[in-house]
């Protein structure tokens, strides 16, 4: 149990998507003009990651590592799969974003109007992808992984609802014209990557 | 590679490289750059900014993969139903960046234990996505594959500006070579320049710059 909550804290914190990786910046810039949209796609991230992370995980541990297949019979003790991992994560991703949609849209459309429009977005997200491919190398078992994936994504939900909140702000301030938008939203996040290394070292 | 696969591609009515395709190529150098302009890509270009060696290999990296995937797309365009395109697109995209990663750990294995996740992250890239959707779609393969090399290079121009910078006042060093030493000045690395953080403000000054020069801004 401990374990676990120090693989949360330390993915929601130090090892933070957006300020540790810069992972899921397009719709990190895209998406953070207002909190309330900000919110929803921080929840649909959340919600993808914390399934598409374990269900890789059984991917890659039964099917593409080095020797996986061996529960098939003798004769598969000597497949390695591991060259197909960025195809097999990839479709898996989209598949369960586009499957998670259709859901949606049939049994719940007020969800639908709040969530389901990000969830195609969220297929070329990259902390998406990149939450996969950092659990593979790491020796965890499937509760860890789990963990890991919900709490990557409540790291990204913060890091986008706190940037969107700083913007709704800064509407209100008097940018030069040339770093209006993009730039000045380059700087703040730099500086708040610069806040979130004040947890460095930071463990239970 | 390109060199094979140039004259099967070319339209027969219009010579390959027309006023119209040049631009193209030219286009997203500056004007209608895809990281400063169209904002796309942004997640790599901040993180394989720390030396200039890999932010090279990365760039030449995704401008394979955004040129033959949108060549491939761009072939393929009238079969793919589109409900399901996102997901064609992707498989396409990976088929390209298994084969960048097989010959990134073949041919310069040190430089892919640099890049790790990244150059998986090439399928996710927005430019390779954001590409696919606004111009292999809807056009010819020659001048989708021109599109393609034209936009890696505006992202790979914005890679290599960042790791110069990155790198020079970082580790005070270019390539690997310590420049600050050989003309005989000391210099403390500043830490700052090898943070995320450090990159974030590269690059939010880079598009300052840029945009102050080209007279562009947004209304935000």
């Amino acid at each position: 149990m401990e374990n676990l909550l120090n693989i949360a804290v330390k993915s929601i914190f130090i090892e933070n998507m957006i300020f540790a990786y810069f992972l899921g910046m397009c719709s990190y810039l895209a998406v953070s003009k207002n909190v309330k949209t900000a919110f929803g796609l921080g929840i649909a991230v959340v919600f993808v990651l914390g399934a598409t992370v374990p269900l890789n995980w059984l991917l890659q541990t039964y099917m593409l590592n080095a020797g996986a297949l061996a529960w098939l019979g003798d004769s598969f003790k000597n497949v390695d799969l591991s060259f197909l991992q960025f195809i097999v994560f990839i479709s898996v991703i989209a598949a369960f974003t586009q499957l998670t949609e259709m859901a949606v849209e049939k049994f719940s459309p007020a969800l639908y109007g709040s969530l389901g429009i990000f969830l195609p977005l969220i297929a070329v997200n990259c902390s998406i992808l990149g939450g996969s491919l950092f659990m593979a190398p790491r020796p965890y078992n499937f509760a860890e992984a789990t963990t890991y994936g919900i709490a990557s994504g409540i790291g990204w939900m913060i890091a986008i609802v706190a940037l969107a909140a700083v913007r709704e702000k800064l509407k209100y301030s008097d940018v030069p014209k040339p770093l209006k938008g993009l730039g000045i939203t380059f700087i703040l996040v730099g500086l708040m990557s610069l806040g979130f290394l004040s947890f460095m070292g930071f463990a239970i | 590679m390109a060199e094979v696969l140039e004259p099967k591609v070319k339209a027969p009515s219009e010579p390959a490289f027309s006023k119209k395709n040049i631009k193209l190529l030219t286009d997203p150098l500056d004007g209608n750059n895809p990281v400063t302009v169209q904002v796309l890509g942004i997640c790599s270009a901040l993180a394989v900014t720390v030396q200039l060696e890999p932010a090279l290999y990365m760039a030449a990296g995704v401008t394979f993969v955004t040129a033959f995937s949108n060549l491939f797309i761009s072939m393929l365009k009238d079969t793919i139903p589109s409900r399901i395109r996102i997901i064609v697109q992707l498989a396409i995209v990976s088929l390209w960046v298994i084969l960048l990663d097989q010959l990134f750990k073949a041919y310069a294995f040190e430089v892919s234990k640099k890049l790790s996740v990244f150059v998986g992250l090439i399928i996710t890239n927005c430019i390779v996505m954001g590409r696919l959707e606004a111009y292999a779609m809807a056009n010819k393969p020659w001048p989708s594959f021109l599109d393609g090399i034209g936009n890696g290079l505006g992202y790979g121009v914005i890679l290599v500006c960042v790791a110069f910078v990155r790198e020079l006042f970082g580790s005070g060093s270019l390539f690997g070579f310590k420049v600050f030493e050989a003309v005989g000045i000391t210099y403390q690395g500043n830490g700052l320049m090898m943070l995320p953080a450090g990159a974030c403000i590269v690059v939010g000054i880079l598009i300052w710059i840029q945009r102050a020069r080209n007279g562009y801004s947004e209304e935000a």
